[in-house]
């Protein structure tokens, strides 16, 4: 069975519908000073895909990321987020638009307990000012409230409920990256950016990590951008993949469609210059 | 009755969230507080208002504000002196110029003066910070302060260059000027103080207090979650230079009556309230009130021993009580470096185990 890709939803072989375009990235070019990190790349993401972004090390794929959250700005190119075409904006105006991300070294705040984390995913649900916060009693402590609901539904999805009074600086490494997605998956963001999620894990953390990932896009229907190493993972959790490599967009499109081009198979195995 | 939760079940989050999850902790604070409002008033002296509570009280208040701003927000100040100043110097203007309006009004007021000129002086952080921070905040201090004696509006054109609160009341007492009772003295700092300790808490616990700490732990991390960096930070000087203008009001008004910018707000007072936050502990609200207690009672401890207890001369004693009370910051630093109420929770989590400790 061939899939139309080009219709404005279809429903996937395992049965989810992956509807229409979400984010669009539209020849986007980024350079820091002579280098050029990302050269004229266009890619787009659709509603409720798992979306990989792949390649060798330095091929820009961190560089693309920030590109989507507003970390960096680039020289050439447009970003287009729900139909409209995106402003120039701050790191925090793009997380109040819905996107959430993790980052590939931990950034979780130290100094909190992990139920605390969690509940700054929470801001842009939020409402209360701060006078009221500082009376509390009314509707500071019922927001709270409310809030703390949502991000226990989050504890348990990823069955972090044993740490959740526990400071993060003292947890594990794999423990705290299960906290970090946790506190973007309490932001119940439209689009979900992973950057190597799986990085430094062994195979039963990357196996609980994948099944955390699959369920999210399956039960909450979140739209995922994920970078990956593990070739393995990434072709079985993935819809469609962008490869890339020195800057440039070698291949893009379904586990399938990308195993069997040439480019990237050149990209990863390297070519003989005879 | 042993100090632990077990037995004690939260069944909604609200339990879950309150402040003092142990019973026993929950007795002992509400203890406190019926003794401090109910007994203590009764009984207390001129002695020991002017030399233990109400500088006591007015320095945790400060130190509440500056703990906010280091402790929980993560920005340095060095200009603590200088916002007390702005409280005390706003309340007199304030106190003079409209002397129908209750002094409780005339104190939140100068709080919310001192409040827009932290703010100001807060932008720069939006730019530089730790050390560099530290810094342009000492240069916020000297100008403050320069300003108080430089333009004579300040203080009214006094011959002295001094200010000199007037007598007011709350409710018929009179609780500034020379003829305030000590018990009147008492109650106004307390109750301030429990206000604002009350706010403390509740900022620290919602989300204002997160969004604080995020930007103390990790700036970039918070801006992506969705943290602004400069309402963030704006908020955290606002509401620190709040709680620290009320102290510097109450400073001048309550407990000195009469105070000089260069004198009373200098930059050593602003070195005092820091220590006082770092030896009880940085974003901490029980660290500020362990601090602020520290500093203010272990000299008047000191000198009861040496010139009462061991009969030295008192300029003796005065000079081994600066002497003593560095070298106890040294150790206290050296010991635990995250101050008097990482102690506390430290023994709390022994108590929790006491007396099997497996």
């Amino acid at each position: 069975m061939s899939l139309d890709m080009n219709a404005n939803s279809y429903v996937t072989e395992d049965g989810r519908t992956i509807g229409p375009v979400v984010m669009d990235l539209k020849n986007i070019t980024l350079r820091f000073g002579g280098v050029v990190a990302i050269k004229d790349i266009s890619f787009n993401i659709r509603e409720g895909e798992i979306r990989a972004i792949i390649g060798p090390n330095g091929a820009g794929k961190s560089s693309m990321l920030n590109v989507i959250s507003g970390f960096y700005k680039p020289q050439e190119g447009e970003v287009w987020f729900r139909g409209a075409k995106r402003p120039p904006m701050r790191p925090y105006q793009v997380a109040q638009q819905g996107l959430a991300r993790t980052f590939q070294n931990i950034a979780l705040f130290d100094g909190m307990t992990v139920l605390d984390n969690i509940m700054t995913g929470r801001l842009n649900h939020m409402k209360t000012n701060l006078l009221q916060q500082a009376m509390w009693w009314g509707k500071a402590e019922k927001e709270e409230l409310a809030n703390r609901e949502v991000c226990e539904k989050v504890i348990d999805f990823l069955e972090i409920q044993h740490i959740r009074k526990t400071p993060v600086g003292r947890l594990p490494y794999g423990l705290k990256k299960r906290v970090e997605l946790a506190r973007a998956l309490a932001a119940e963001p439209s689009l979900l950016l992973l950057d190597e999620p799986m990085a430094g894990m062994n195979v039963e953390e990357k196996e609980d990590m994948s099944r955390f990932i699959l369920d999210m896009n399956d039960e909450f229907g979140t739209t995922i951008a994920l970078i990956e190493h593990d070739m393995g993972v990434v072709m079985d959790l993935s819809d469609r993949v962008v490869v890339m490599d020195y800057g440039k967009k070698i291949g893009d499109g379904t586990p399938d469609e990308v195993r069997n081009n040439q480019d990237v198979i050149d990209a990863y195995l390297g070519v003989s210059h005879d | 009755m042993f100090y632990r939760e077990a037995g004690d079940f939260k069944t909604s989050y609200r339990d879950d969230n309150q402040t003092f999850p142990i019973r026993l902790d929950r007795a002992g604070y509400w203890v406190a507080i019926a003794v401090a409002f109910g007994i203590v008033p009764f009984f207390v002296n001129d002695y020991w208002v002017n030399a233990i509570f109400a500088p006591f009280f007015i320095y945790a208040i400060a130190a509440l504000g500056l703990n906010i701003l280091t402790g929980y927000a993560g920005q340095v100040s060095l200009g603590t002196g200088g916002f007390m100043a702005v409280g005390a110097y706003a309340v007199y203007k304030l106190m003079v110029a409209f002397p129908e309006i209750n002094i409780i009004f005339h104190v939140l007021m100068a709080g919310g003066i001192t409040a827009v000129v932290g703010v100001l002086f807060g932008l720069p952080s939006l730019r530089i910070k730790g050390f560099y921070l530290a810094v342009a905040t000492l240069a916020s201090q000297f100008f403050l302060i320069w300003l108080f004696n430089k333009v004579p509006w300040f203080y009214n054109y006094s011959a002295s260059g001094q200010i000199n609160a007037p007598e007011r009341s709350v409710f018929g007492i009179i609780v500034t000027g020379p003829n305030t009772e000590a018990w009147a003295k008492y109650l106004i700092c307390l109750v301030f103080l429990v206000g604002v300790a009350w706010m403390a808490r509740n900022l620290t616990r919602g989300m204002t207090g997160r969004k604080w700490m995020g930007i103390r732990d990790m700036d970039i991390a918070a801006e992506i979650i969705g943290v602004n960096p400069l309402m963030a930070k704006m908020t955290a000087f606002a509401v620190s230079s709040f709680f620290v203008g009320v102290a510097g009001a109450l400073f001048f008004a309550v407990y000195l009556g009469a105070a000089e910018a260069g004198e009373s707000f200098g930059i050593s007072k602003s070195f005092l309230i820091l220590f006082m936050i770092i030896i009880g502990g940085l974003g901490s609200i029980f660290g500020s009130f362990a601090g602020a207690a520290f500093m203010v009672l272990m000299p008047v401890f000191l000198k009861n021993v040496l010139v009462g207890g061991m009969g030295w001369p008192t300029d003796l004693a005065a000079h081994f009580e600066f002497m003593i009370v560095g070298g106890l910051i040294v150790f206290f630093l050296i010991v635990e470096p995250h101050g008097l109420a990482q102690l506390w929770r430290l023994t709390k989590e022994k108590l929790r185990l006491w007396p099997f400790p497996h």
